[in-house]
């Protein structure tokens, strides 16, 4: 099976109407990292490059002078992903490494997400690499209005904050804090500090070599960890688990996949860097909504810390019942108890328990 | 053999750990993929057993799951699963239900 990781990678590039997606996006396509990349926008209209036509090329299909490829989506996007696959394939067009994908205005990242990692032909050749999602320093009190706004928030790897010369401080500090409610493991960057390296908003990802590093830290700041205490007005929240003990990794995909079956509606993200059972590195996960990525890992552990974490970004679910839904599902790996935990009495909110010298015994039968 | 992906029977669920090779690479202690599956069924077992529904592993490729009424359904992936158990209980799983968090709690 081809390693998910060596997928041509996607990136989904949203924003409220006005947050400044395309200048974003003009400014990426100008780094020579991004020279490679092919990039599907609803009209050629909106992006405003200097560009000349590709010969031989359908009029939906522009070359732009830095050498990334420019298609118009024209409403069907699984349709134009195969197009330029095919194109790709048949030489017609440049060999491009990655796509991004500008939606519309209130466009929701999920059914893209989704087309690419079930649609029969684009799951075995793309990947999804990271949401970017653009907010306006000036109109964030707009977010509340716009449920579809506050969702691509919730939903994004990278935050860009724009329109920072016109924001007052206050207001801006109001803008992160919502920001982090809503979403505790998105990088968040204010557009005047993309800096030397705008590319890495959509390289970095836990699939890239390097980069991969860099995602993960974002995953487990001090702050995410003392972050969830309360919901949005929305009834989003987004919080970390932490686990002193390492996952068995076959009960937890049975849970999740179980979560996810009833709840992944409104599991908008999750994310964790795992200290799995028998595993000596760092296993990654990454799923958005319904879909969960094959896992990546690192290499090696970032630090001295060999603690899970889990990162939730959902809506009207309650954190402390995921915690014991979780924590109930460890305990079925768990050994039987010894006669004198049994008279102890077993505390129901407990984290998990480490599986790790069990194996090979079965559960007891009942 | 899926001519596109070259697996057999397809898709490879994301909790399934050939699904990640390179993640698991370095397992301390070397699961096979049939010891793999009997803990997934096994654990399967212990999360639907307050539905009424039994799971065994069929063939090594596929998992079969039996209703209260003796129906069965057999499906390929954990994807697959649930849809497939819920048709047969008539019931809707929920993993943060309160009463059947319970009863994976009362075990001993």
């Amino acid at each position: 099976m081809t390693d998910y990781g060596a997928l041509t990678p996607v990136n989904i590039l949203t924003g409220f109407l006005g947050s400044g997606k395309t200048t974003l996006l003009q400014r990426l396509l100008r780094s020579p990292q991004l020279s490679d990349a092919a990039v599907l926008v609803n009209e050629f209209g909106e992006v405003g490059l200097d560009h000349h036509l590709l010969q031989g090329v359908t009029e939906s299909t522009l070359l732009l002078e830095n050498g990334c490829l420019c298609c118009a989506v024209r409403g069907d996007l699984q349709q134009a992903l195969r197009d330029l696959l095919s194109r790709r394939m048949r030489g017609e067009v440049p060999d491009f490494r990655r796509v991004v994908i500008e939606t519309s205005g209130l466009a929701d990242p999920a059914p893209i997400a989704y087309t690419l990692l079930s649609e029969p032909v684009l799951r075995h050749h793309f990947r999804l690499s990271g949401i970017v999602t653009t907010v306006d320093a000036v109109n964030a009190a707009r977010l509340r209005d716009f449920p579809e706004a506050i969702q691509q928030v919730s939903m994004a790897d990278r935050l860009v904050i724009t329109k920072l010369d016109l924001a007052d401080p206050s207001a801006l500090a109001a803008l992160r804090s919502q920001l982090r409610t809503l979403n505790l493991s998105a990088e968040i960057v204010e557009s005047t500090d993309i800096g030397a390296d705008p590319h890495r908003l959509l390289t970095d990802d836990i699939y890239d070599g390097a980069g991969r590093f860099r995602e993960a830290a974002h995953w487990t700041t001090q702050e995410a960890e003392r972050h969830g205490a309360h919901a949005h007005a929305t009834g989003i929240q987004s919080f970390v688990v932490l686990f002193d003990r390492p996952l068995d990794w076959t009960a937890f995909g049975v849970w999740a996949s179980m979560l996810l079956h009833r709840h992944g509606t409104n599991v908008l993200r999750l994310k964790g860097l795992l200290n799995v059972a028998g595993v000596p590195t760092p296993v990654l996960i990454n799923g958005v909504q319904h879909i969960v990525h094959p896992p990546s890992h690192l290499p090696e552990w970032p630090d001295a810390d060999r603690r899970s974490r889990l990162i939730f970004i959902v809506r009207d679910l309650q954190r402390a019942r995921i915690e014991r839904s979780l924590a109930a599902f460890n305990r079925l790996v768990d050994p039987p108890p010894s006669p004198a935990r049994l008279r102890e009495g077993e505390d129901s909110a407990r984290l998990p328990r480490s599986p790790g010298d069990h194996r090979g015994i079965p559960l007891s039968g009942e | 053999m899926c001519a596109l992906c070259g697996m057999l029977g397809g898709k490879v669920h994301w909790s399934d750990s050939a699904s990640a090779p390179a993640a698991f690479a370095g397992r301390t202690e070397q699961q096979t993929r049939a010891g793999e599956r009997q803990a997934r069924v096994r654990i399967l077992n212990g999360v639907v057993k307050y539905y009424g529904i039994t799971v065994k592993d069929w063939s090594g490729t596929a998992y079969l799951l039996t209703g209260a009424t003796g129906r069965t359904a057999i499906v390929n992936t954990l994807g697959e699963f649930w849809s497939a158990a819920e048709r047969l209980s008539g019931r809707t799983f929920d993993p943060l239900d309160e009463s059947y968090l319970a009863s994976l709690g009362n075990r001993y």
